[in-house]
Parts: C-alpha cells; structure tokens; sequence
C-alpha cells in the first residue's frame, strides 16, 4: 500500500509542471495489474490522509495534490 | 425597498405561472423580517444578491458564475458543488454560493416535522433557497459558504440520519418510484430495492472512481414514473411473465359506461361513450388484443407491457402473478453522444431482497466499465463505442430473443466462430474472388 501510494505521489509530482488534475482513469495505468476498486482504495487514502484533494465540476471529478494548481483562494474565496 | 433594481426579471413574473422570481423575493423579505430571530450564518442579502447577479447577466448575456472547485466535506468526494461569483465586490452576499445535494427519503416520503427541521437548518445555515427536487431526485439546498459545510453535514447525519447525495464522477443518488406503497401496478419492492443499493454502493456514491457518472433509478411497472429508461445509466423496470388478469364483468362494465375508462382522468370535455375498440383494441402497439362484444382476450406472447391498456381499464386489468423486472442499460442526456434511451440487458429477474442477482449485474459493468471508459463517457456510450455484444460478454449473459430489435433485418448478435458447432471454413480469397470489396 506505502508502495502504491509513493506510485502516486510521484507520477502527480512528475507531471506538477504541466498538470495538477487528473481523472480516475489515469491513474488506472500506473497500476496494470490492479483492478479499478484497488486504485480508488489507493486514492481515498491519499485524500483521507490529505495528500491528495478531490476538485469537482459538480458533473466530473478530478484528483491533485492537495494546494497544487489553480485553489479556491484564486477563486473568490 | 430591493437592494438592487431588478426590471427585467420582474417582467417574469407577469407570466401566467409561478416565478422562481417572486420565490426569491419572498426568501428574501423573509430573511430581511427575521421572524424567528435567527442568528444567520451567511449573509442576510444573499437571495437579494442572487437576483442581483442574475439581472446583470440578462442585461450583459453571459454569466457570473464560476463553476466547480475543492469544496466538500471531509471523507466525500460529492454532494457539494462549488459555486463562485465572478463579481463578488457588487454581490457579496453570493461570493459563493455552493449547492448541497441531499438523498431524498424513498419515493420522496416525508414527514412534515422533518421538512421544518430542514428548512430551519437552511435557513440558519444557506440561504434559505431550496430545489425540492433535482433532476436526479435529490434535495437541493441552494447556497451556502465554505464554513457551513462541516457543520450542515453533522446536523444532517447526526440528528436528522440524512446523507448527502452524489455528485461528480460518482453513483448518483438512486432512485425510485413509489412502488406498492401505494400503486397497484407495482412488480417489485422498488423502495426495498433503492434503499439495499444504496447501502450497499456507498463508497461508490461518496467516493469517485468513475470515468463519469453513474445513475441507478427503479420504476415499479412499465409506466415508468420516475423515467428509469430515459435517464439511467441502469434501469430496473418492473414486469410480469405470465398473463394479464381479466375480470370479464368489469370489461363489460367499462364498455356499458357503469366504471370510468382511465378512473375518470379524461372527463373535463365530451369525449363521447367509452368505445372499447377504439381506444384500447385499436391502440395496443402488437395487436394482441381483442373483443367479441362480449369477451376480452388477450395474446400473453405478444404482449409488450406497454401497460396501455390496464392504464384504460384498471378495475377490469390487472398485472400478472410472476413478478420481477427487466434490467436496461445505457440511457443518458445528450452531453458527448446524443441522447440515448436504455437497451434491454436482464428481460427477467426476480427482484426480491437481497437483490443479489441485481448487484452481481452492476457489479460486473462497473468492472467493465471503469476499465473500459473513456473519461466523462457514460455507460451507454462505452456500450455503443465497443458494442453491446461486448457487454454481454462482461455481462456473462447469453444473446437471446429479447436482446434482438428486427431479427430479420438486423441480426444485432454476430456469432465467433467457437461458438458454432463446427465452426467454419473459409477462405477468404477464395470469396474475394467471387464478390468484390
């Protein structure tokens, strides 16, 4: 799971220069051999232990490192 | 005196319905009276600023609103959506104005004690304003700040044993009509059946892991009163096997004009006598009815429960005794592909708790699905993109009549070659030789 999780950390860290949010679906292809309900356990944790933050459109929802990217301070708050 | 000069939305509400306007207007007298003393947690104004900012839209054509954002409660991934101001100097009282989606009870039932404790707690907490009900058949709570959030969700789940519903790439908010609760029609406990899924996906409606959305929703008979066909990504329906009950005596008494055809819903104007032929022979979409004069029968093999003629005639028709549904897949709005209404994937199962032959179906297209979708493609476009064969290959259901829309015209199913006893020989070139590409 530790394993899993660095996986994580460093592919979104990797891309931190271009991109600060991501489907579900991309981070199916860091882990070929584990299926889509492993990946989302991965992912809750990272969001339970506030390494990663969800951003929703209300119709779609996306994954980042918690801070990167355009925040909600930007945003009026 | 309003806050802000409102011409062109008071011009709505001269219409001859309802207005959402003058709703507002009266939250918004009512928060400035404050007749309950409340110590408001967000603006006092904000419904004021809501049609404030609405008005400047009309008169610039194009909106204030920013959409989406990190806003949500700790541990879901939805049942919040951020909602920003773009001009949040001259409307403060909507600088955000996030929406909260709540699961409605079952079928929509309440208790009214539970509408006040709602309503209370909105106004104390949002603005007031609330959607009764969304399109996916939640509570929508319409505006509120970042801070309200925490404390809006303890007050929901601790003391009134309410959750929030679903939102972004999530299992939305199931579904379901009012089942035999109070409808004759009903196949199957459609509230039993919404509320054993809903416990049972849990982490699928607060935790996204889809490529999009993903809608459950279960109508109790092919009347199809919350429109599982039309608008989700799976439907449950419910339908009978065996043949539509006839009470010979109320046929009789529907065409001597003694009980109301449609309980009397067609009324207001002349429509003339009741003429049996006319309108429930004559209108059976496969033909499978017919009359004497003095008996009704009907042809159970060709029947589609399309439910039409029981509708007519209920005192005189009744549903049959073998019970269950049929489970569609596929519907959706128009967003990337067209609109699109269900496809038949289950013709018949059982539906009694615990719903296990239901769950073992979503369970096998999720897995197929989250693999296979591409990101924001609903179900039903993943199912047009890599075919329905597919599906029911994932599905491990065997092709069958029913899945078939023209048999003749458009055989849908292809066969592999392993699955024809045989299977077959031919050379390709050998055939090129005798028709062309």
């Amino acid at each position: 799971m530790e394993e899993a999780k660095n996986k994580v950390v460093e592919f979104l860290q990797s891309k931190a220069g271009s991109k600060s949010k991501f489907y579900f679906n991309d981070f199916l292809d860091l882990f070929p051999d584990k299926g889509p309900r492993d990946v989302k356990k991965i992912l809750t944790a990272l969001v339970n232990a506030e390494v990663l933050e969800y951003w929703s459109s209300g119709s779609t929802t996306m994954y980042g490192l918690k801070g990167a990217g355009k925040q909600a301070g930007a945003e009026g708050e | 005196m309003a806050k802000h000069a409102t011409p062109k939305l008071d011009q709505l509400e001269s219409g001859p319905w309802p207005s959402f306007v003058s709703d507002i207007k009266q939250e918004a007298a009512y928060r400035a009276a404050n007749p309950k003393g409340l110590d408001y947690q967000i603006p006092v104004d904000c419904p004021e600023d809501l049609l404030g900012v609405l008005e400047l839209s009309y008169n610039e054509g194009e909106t204030h609103w920013k959409h989406g954002g990190i806003v949500g409660v700790f541990g879901y991934g939805g049942g919040v959506i951020g909602r920003y101001c773009d001009q949040p100097e001259q409307f403060p009282g909507v600088a955000h104005f996030h929406t909260v989606r709540v699961n409605q009870p079952a079928a929509k039932y309440y208790h009214t004690d539970y509408l006040r404790q709602l309503c209370d707690l909105w106004d104390l907490r949002g603005s007031g304003l609330t959607n009764m009900h969304g399109s996916t058949g939640d509570i929508v709570l319409l505006g509120t700040q970042t801070p309200q959030l925490e404390e809006l969700f303890f007050e929901l789940t601790h003391k009134m044993n309410t959750d929030l519903g679903g939102s972004g790439s999530n299992l939305r908010t199931p579904e379901a009509c009012l089942g035999m609760s109070r409808c004759e029609y009903a196949c199957y406990d459609t509230q039993a059946c919404c509320y054993a899924l809903t416990m049972e996906y849990q982490d699928e409606l607060h935790r996204p892991a889809f490529p999009y959305k993903f809608k459950f929703k279960f109508d109790g008979c092919p009347n199809g009163c919350v429109a599982s066909i039309a608008r989700s990504d799976f439907s449950v329906i419910g339908t009978w096997k065996d043949d539509i009950k006839i009470d010979q005596a109320a046929v009789k008494a529907y065409v001597g004009g003694e009980l109301k055809p449609n309980a009397g819903a067609h009324a207001g104007r002349d429509w003339g006598k009741f003429d049996i032929v006319a309108e429930v022979v004559e209108r059976c979409p496969s033909k499978c009815i017919s009359w004497n004069g003095s008996a009704l029968s009907i042809k159970t093999s060709e029947c589609v429960r399309c439910m039409h003629c029981i509708n007519t005639m209920p005192r005189a028709l009744r549903i049959g005794d073998e019970r269950g549904a049929s489970i569609l897949v596929g519907a959706k709005a128009p967003v990337l592909d067209g609109a699109q209404m269900g496809s038949l994937l289950v013709p018949f199962v059982e539906a009694t708790d615990p719903f296990d032959e239901i769950k073992e179906v979503i369970e096998k297209i999720w897995d197929w699905w989250m693999e296979e979708g591409k990101n924001r493609e609903r179900l039903g476009e993943t199912i047009k993109r890599l075919s329905f064969q597919k599906l029911l290959e994932v599905t491990e259901i065997a092709p069958q009549a029913q899945h078939v829309q023209e048999p003749r015209s458009n055989p849908y199913i292809f066969f592999k070659e392993e699955e024809v006893p045989g299977g077959w020989d031919r050379d390709i070139t050998e055939y090129r030789k005798r028709h062309q590409r």
